[in-house]
């Protein structure tokens, strides 16, 4: 097991360079030069040559590109991402916090696809080919047809406007997270739970069911046993739900205007603010590669066969 | 003891309304042991299951499956999981599948035992302890406490039999035990079927595809093919003089593997008890 | 093309095979079937209610939803199907290469894979947008560097199945040059695998590149996108619920029925899925493939 936790960690640290590599270069392509937008953002009335080569001798840009990148990485690993353009404060200040309040919405989201894809899951895999199976499966393949957003403003019609039951916006108590979550959820449970409800069925054709009903114990100790090995399959599944959700909570953070990293990084996209979007992009693919190392860690703890893959 | 009488055992398969075994019949008298043999797909398991009612729900059976003159088919689930285990004992084909990969193979046994009899978790791993000793397991705690991808097929055959014999029940149904079996192992496992009808008195119905197992086990065999019963008879007789064409078919396409078992087991006298 | 022949028999596939053929002829022909101009506004038609001359009635400019919605099948399903066809096509390659070739070229073509496919989906798009300015052309041009990584996993799995076959090795030794194995043995074999990915890759990103539109960062107004559209009803949405309905309904009707098409290919592909009563313990490559690729727009 110690030898697996070493090999996936060599595995993670070069794509790790690779991705700051890529973070880094990614500056250089665009076509406007940040010199400018610093000083557009500032208000500076008229740009002069003179005014862009002394802002980019600020921003350190004449320097050697390797000895750039070096110093940049170094000062990224101790979370310094220089200073926004736009709102001229620490791009960590910033990103920080929103870091956290995506990451509570993305494992409240979790728990609650979890819990509810393995109770459909389970429910579908007991009734296989009845009218609650055939329904379950039904609803849950239109609702992931549907544009999350679209789910989320009738969500926010009924419950909110109607009803008058819940925050449309913002993270101010415990109720704001139940639309976003409610959005999340819909739509990954909706192609987790079918994960969980083939494995369970393959797991229920297996023959130690067969030989513990003919040992006469009763279906729920079964239906436990069955469970427990369909969770250990579904285990890397979640384990991979974590990272993809982290980095797609965009759409549903912009719309309950939830104050993480989708409304950040959309809003210095549209003001191209390159310091928060390269960090950005920086940390949120290095949480993703660090969760997939946890995650395939995780499973192969419980699945001594998966060690043997690396 | 009790026997076990099967009359018109119909099984149909719901969904393309074709039948899957048709009409059969046959009597397993107390502490002896009937083979079923016949090629895969001709309704062995499927007779085997329907004892225990273990076929899945979209198979339909009729007919009536007596134990001491009790119909089976009667009974609620309630009932017939009381029955399960404790008189009738069903032993699969592959002990590698049998138990659940995740737990070690003492949580089976314990929660089987502690359901029928209710004892304490020491009584249950001595007297368990004692059985898988009987059966050639050594060390039975450590067997316990192992995976089923720890042990090998035989042993876990071994252990599925060990624990029929702290069950004693009426009727072992054994569906294939030996099949996926090396040689050496069939053989430990045969022997061990033998002793425990011996030990425990059970009768015992003993699916297989080779003749030879069911030659030194058998008192009675029933041939069957396409879900009939095309023949059955006290083993000798089936063996010396096969009247239906299948079985003679079965007994010459044996023949050869049927010498080199019997050459393995040591010869023709261990059928002559 | 025996493989598409059970699609024919299930009589949804077959309702959702028409139902985008519909859809994309219609976004061919937008300008003949469209009863009017997309972007002709009538304020004294704002939010009129369906009448015969205005089948889906007005939107908050006046303007005709039902020529809307048709006009809006190009930037939405056409313009995302091309972006498709580009990265699954990039991927073909890369996948082919590496899968055929093995060795260094396969070891090194799939560390690039493995990099690109380490950056969220969504975190890479929004890098794109924020180099190359906001609009439906850099979404596209980002959904195509994204995804033929994925691609390229996929058909090289697939290809490193069937180069190890026997008939292709007999090929191999009869000096067949590898361009001519290629096409002769591992298309048409990869090509089930390739129809699998490409199709259910397709229904997500109409839905992901809606949500691009719907947060203002891809097509601009006054041009007609679904998600633009939906964009434009939620600021009316409290007033005027009704709105969201059309482009809704449209979206998820159009990515049903790939979807749907897309689990009735695999089907159709994968007979074990199919037939036995034992679901199959190894999943198939697409299948897996197609969970790891679920990203929820």
């Amino acid at each position: 097991m110690g030898a697996y936790i070493v090999r996936r960690a060599l595995i993670a640290i070069p794509l790790l360079a690779m991705i700051s590599f890529a973070a880094f270069v990614f500056q250089h392509l665009s076509p406007l030069d940040p010199a400018e937008v610093v000083l557009h953002s500032q208000g500076v009335p008229k740009i002069t040559d003179e005014l862009i080569a002394e802002t980019r001798a600020e921003l350190g840009m004449d320097r050697p590109f390797l000895i750039r990148y070096l110093d940049w990485l170094v000062s990224c690993l101790q979370l310094d991402f220089g200073k926004s353009y736009v709102a001229n404060q620490p791009v960590w200040s910033l990103l920080g916090p929103a870091l956290l309040n995506t990451l509570k919405l993305t494992l409240v989201s979790v728990a609650a696809i979890l819990a509810l894809s393995v109770a459909l899951g389970v429910a579908c895999a007991l009734k296989a080919g009845r009218w609650l199976d055939k329904s379950i499966r039904g609803l849950s393949f239109v609702l992931t047809s549907a544009p999350s957003y679209w789910l989320a403003a009738l969500m926010v019609w009924y419950f909110s406007v109607k009803l008058d039951l819940l925050p449309t916006s913002g993270m101010d108590s415990a109720r704001s997270y139940v639309l976003p979550v409610a959005v999340i959820a819909i739509g990954y449970a909706g192609i987790y739970f079918r994960v969980i409800r083939s494995s369970m069925l393959g797991n229920l054709n297996e023959d130690y069911v067969l030989y513990g009903r003919a040992c006469g114990l009763p279906e729920s100790t079964l239906v436990r046993r069955v469970l427990k090995n369909s969770l250990q399959v579904a285990i890397s599944i979640f384990g991979m739900a974590i990272p993809t959700i982290l980095g797609s909570t965009v759409v549903v953070e912009n719309l309950f205007a939830w104050p993480g990293l989708g409304t950040l990084s959309v809003r210095s996209v549209l003001s191209r603010d390159f310091p928060v979007i390269q960090a950005y992009v920086l940390v949120l693919a290095a949480a993703f590669v660090l969760f997939n190392a946890v995650s395939d860690i995780a499973s192969a703890a419980v699945n001594p066969k998966l060690r043997n893959d690396l | 003891m009790n026997s076990l009488e099967v009359s018109n055992l119909k099984i149909g398969d719901d969904a393309t309304g074709r039948a899957l075994v048709r009409n059969s019949s046959f009597l397993v008298e107390p502490g002896s042991c009937t083979a079923i043999v016949g090629e895969s797909g001709s309704g062995k398991s499927l007779t085997c299951r329907a004892i225990l009612r273990l076929n899945p729900a979209g198979l339909r059976q009729s007919g009536s499956i007596a134990l001491g003159g009790v119909d089976l088919t009667k009974l609620s689930e309630r009932e017939m999981r009381k029955i399960r285990g404790r008189r009738l004992c069903l032993i699969v084909q592959n002990g590698m599948r049998a138990f659940d990969p995740s737990s070690v193979v003492g949580v089976h046994l314990r929660e089987t035992l502690n359901r029928h009899f209710g004892w304490s978790r020491a009584e249950m791993t001595a007297r368990m302890g004692k059985a898988m000793e009987s059966v050639r397991l050594k060390d039975p705690v450590a067997v316990m406490n192992s995976f089923p991808h720890q042990l090998s097929g035989g042993m876990l055959q071994r252990i599925m039999i060990a624990l029929a014999l702290v069950l004693e029940p009426d009727i072992v149904v054994a569906d294939e035990p030996t099949t996926a079996l090396d040689t050496v192992s069939q053989y430990e496992v045969v022997e061990q079927f033998a002793s425990l009808r011996a030990r425990i008195g059970c009768s015992m119905i003993f699916v297989s595809h080779d003749l030879g197992v069911v030659r030194r086990l058998a008192d009675e065999i029933l041939v069957m093919r396409d879900g009939e019963i095309v023949e059955s008879g006290p083993t000798r007789k089936i063996f010396s003089e096969p009247r239906h064409a299948y079985t003679r078919h079965l007994i010459s396409a044996k023949e050869a593997l049927n010498r080199r078992f019997n050459h393995v087991m040591g010869g023709d006298d261990v059928v002559d008890r | 093309m025996r493989w598409l022949r059970p699609i024919g028999q299930d009589k949804l596939a077959a309702l959702s095979l028409f139902l985008i053929s519909t859809t994309l002829f219609a976004g061919l022909f937008a300008p003949f079937l469209a009863p009017h101009a997309p972007d002709e506004v009538h304020m004294e038609l704002r939010f009129a209610a369906p009448s015969w001359e205005y089948w889906l009635g007005n939107d908050q400019l006046g303007r005709c939803v039902l020529s809307r919605l048709l006009y809006g099948i190009r930037p939405s399903v056409l313009w995302v199907g091309v972006a498709l066809a580009l990265s699954a096509g990039i991927g073909t390659i890369v996948g082919f290469v590496a899968g055929y070739f093995r060795g260094a070229t396969d070891a090194v073509l799939m560390r690039i894979c493995d990099g690109m496919l380490s950056f969220p989906g969504y975190v890479l798009t929004l890098a794109v947008i924020g180099i190359l300015g906001v609009g439906l052309e850099n979404i596209l041009i980002a959904f195509a560097l994204m995804k033929w990584a994925w691609f390229a996993r996929v058909i090289r799995t697939s290809v490193r199945q069937y180069a190890d076959s026997d008939y292709v090795r007999f090929a191999k030794t009869l000096g067949f040059g590898d361009v001519r194995i290629m096409a002769r043995h591992l298309v048409p074999a990869a090509l089930p695998d390739m129809a699998v990915a490409a199709s259910s890759t397709f229904g997500s990103m109409i839905l992901q590149i809606s949500g691009f539109s719907f947060l203002g960062l891809g097509i601009q107004a006054p041009h007609a996108e679904w998600g633009m559209m939906l964009n434009e009803a939620r600021t009316v949405m409290f007033s005027k619920p009704e709105l969201m309905l059309a482009p809704g309904i449209a979206i998820i009707l159009v990515v049903s029925a790939v979807n749907y098409l897309s689990d009735s290919l695999q089907l159709a592909l994968d007979p074990r899925l199919a037939t036995s009563r034992r679901a199959p313990h190894s999943r198939t490559v697409a299948e897996s493939a197609k969970l790891q690729g679920s990203e929820v727009a």
